[in-house]
């Protein structure tokens, strides 16, 4: 079949190009997509030359929903909603398929869903119930980062969870507190941030405080840095000192800096550091089980839609990304009708 | 029921070079009117897709739907007419015969030799034609038309901005385009080659769908050669 996919050629310039794909895998419509801080660097043109000349052209965005157009082994209807799965296996290996070299990534390796069609395996897809908001949806890839971080800081903390820290004020750092909030309701949620009129939306967590205003006294058991690029390394550092030994620092935040880590406090408090990125199907069935036995996230989640757009050309794109661009806090929608 | 209708009525005269016509010629790895009838089958709302081919090309498009998308039942290829009104009577004769025509039946009419057509213009094309009972894809035009009647000097240039280039699908209410064709005088139907023209003619609305530059005709071999090099590139 041919399939029209809409590629990032070079920053701030998309372009129609044409695809071929066999009929042997699900069909998918793109219906809302999700602009991630991952396609705002390519389009930008903020990633280092020598990346975006080896990955453009690509069709950008990784988080998204569509409706099923046909699946030939009959298991999924035409019509069903979907969350697609990004990160695409090609063998099996001994780590997490997200963290496999072994696997692809829409949207980083190769085409991402901005396109009229996306085939798929039938496991890169998960079914959603026809009643789950659209917009909150679109962005399930980004909950199922943080659901994935929960879940294995879940396995390997061994000290008390009284108190979890979550630093950062932007998208990630809201959904990690929500989802520690839903997993935790006994533990003391507190969030670091920055900006006051972003942590005033955080009314569901025990606390928030500012970075610069943090009690003398507090301690925390274990911490989830959400912060990224050249703040990450005063995220660790405020972290480092404020955390119990033997405690957990999930790291989420990307940085595209080398950040220096105070490593003598870390051998000392006997302290472990996680990385977390990108998630795997367990993860979005999880999500999605998640959100259907707590429907009141929604209203939660549905805080961070900053901006829906129309996308019925590829200039609707562009401004969609510019907007995206200005945006402080929050997601931009795509609402995907090229 | 949801009909498209493949219209593959003509030899290919206007590709030169070749016998085989245009429809049969092979973009990328597979014959163009493959890709174009893929399009249809995989979307589920359609009912049956019907083919409509020179009598003494049946066998063999028979024979190239089961090797390249197998056996379907709801894939019919039949004979198309000597005109494009022709061809598009001959399939909805042949759905009032096999399967009835209610207030409620759609045709989508395709040419065989755009392959490029996206998902989101047929749908967009069946939602248009379930409101309004016809629509036709197009595109706004980019160049500048020029009107001339002698083909020598020009007539007048018509402001761009009311101009748009057709593509299809053309979309109908069966029962509508049925009845409009059927009141055609011979002379009406001698000069009407466009199935949107008819209702355009006896006054009735058509709903203009949004196309896409890259949902060309292959017409002459350039195209065909212009198709297979963004086919190529689309693979880098």
């Amino acid at each position: 079949m041919i399939n029209i996919v809409y590629r990032l050629k070079s920053p701030k310039f998309f372009e129609e190009a044409i695809d071929e794909t066999e009929l042997d895998g699900v069909i998918v419509r793109p219906t809302y997509l999700s602009i991630c801080q991952a396609d705002q660097r390519y389009y930008q043109g903020s990633r280092p030359a020598e990346v975006l000349e080896a990955k453009l052209p690509m069709a950008l965005i990784h988080e998204g929903i569509g409706e099923v157009v046909h699946d030939p082994s009959g298991e999924l209807k035409s019509g069903d909603n979907v969350v697609i799965i990004p990160n695409t296996p090609t063998q099996d290996d001994v780590c997490r398929a997200n963290y496999s070299y072994k696997s692809k990534f829409r949207g980083s390796g190769f085409d991402g869903f901005t396109s009229d069609l996306i085939k798929l395996e039938s496991d890169r897809v998960v079914k959603i119930p026809n009643d789950f908001n659209p917009y909150v949806s679109s962005f399930i890839e980004l909950i199922t980062v943080a659901y994935q971080g929960i879940s294995k800081f879940s396995e390997i903390a061994v000290t008390p969870k009284d108190v979890l820290g979550v630093w950062g004020d932007g998208n990630l750092g809201f959904i990690t507190a929500l989802l520690l909030k839903v997993n935790y309701p006994d533990s003391r949620i507190i969030v670091f941030g920055k900006h006051l009129e972003n942590l005033n939306l955080f009314s569901f967590v025990d606390e928030t405080c500012q970075i610069h205003n943090v009690a003398q006294n507090l301690i925390i058991d274990h911490a989830f840095e959400c912060v990224g690029s050249s703040a990450s390394q005063s995220a660790v550092d405020q972290i480092i000192d404020l955390i119990n030994p033997q405690g957990v620092i999930s790291l989420f935040g990307v940085s595209e800096y080398p950040v220096p880590i105070n490593t003598r406090m870390i051998l000392e408090k006997g302290l472990t550091i996680q990385g977390n990125s990108r998630s795997e199907r367990e993860d979005f069935v999880g999500v999605v089980e998640t959100l259907k036995q707590n429907p009141q996230l929604f209203e939660y989640l549905e805080k961070l839609v900053t901006n829906v757009c129309e996308i019925n050309t590829l200039n609707d794109l562009k401004e969609a990304f510019d907007k995206d661009y200005i945006s402080h806090f929050g997601k931009t929608i795509l609402k995907w009708n090229k | 029921m949801i009909f498209a209708a493949i219209l593959a009525g003509g030899i290919g005269s206007r590709m030169g070079g070749t016998d085989t016509p245009k429809q049969f010629l092979t973009l990328g790895n597979k014959p163009v009117i493959i890709h174009t009838i893929e399009k249809f089958v995989i979307n589920e709302k359609i009912d049956k897709t019907i083919v409509l081919i020179p009598k003494n090309f049946i066998n063999h498009t028979i024979n190239l739907i089961n090797e390249y998308i197998g056996q379907n039942e709801d894939i019919i290829v039949i004979e198309g007419g000597k005109t494009r009104n022709d061809t598009i009577m001959n399939s909805i004769s042949y759905i009032e015969e096999n399967f009835g025509i209610d207030d409620e039946s759609i045709i989508l009419t395709h040419d065989s030799v755009r392959p490029f057509v996206t998902h989101r213009i047929i749908e967009d094309n069946i939602d248009a034609t379930r409101r309004y009972g016809a629509c036709d894809t197009v595109i706004p035009a980019t160049d500048t038309i020029v009107e001339s009647v002698n083909g020598r000097t020009v007539e007048s240039i018509p402001v761009r901005d009311y101009y748009y280039m057709g593509q299809t699908p053309q979309s109908f209410n069966i029962k509508k385009l049925f009845n409009l064709i059927n009141s055609l005088t011979e002379e009406e139907s001698n000069i009407l080659t466009d199935a949107c023209k008819i209702f355009t003619l006896k006054d009735e609305d058509v709903y203009l769908v949004d196309g896409e530059v890259t949902n060309i005709k292959i017409t002459y071999p350039y195209d065909l050669k212009l198709a297979n090099t963004i086919l190529e590139d689309g693979h880098d």
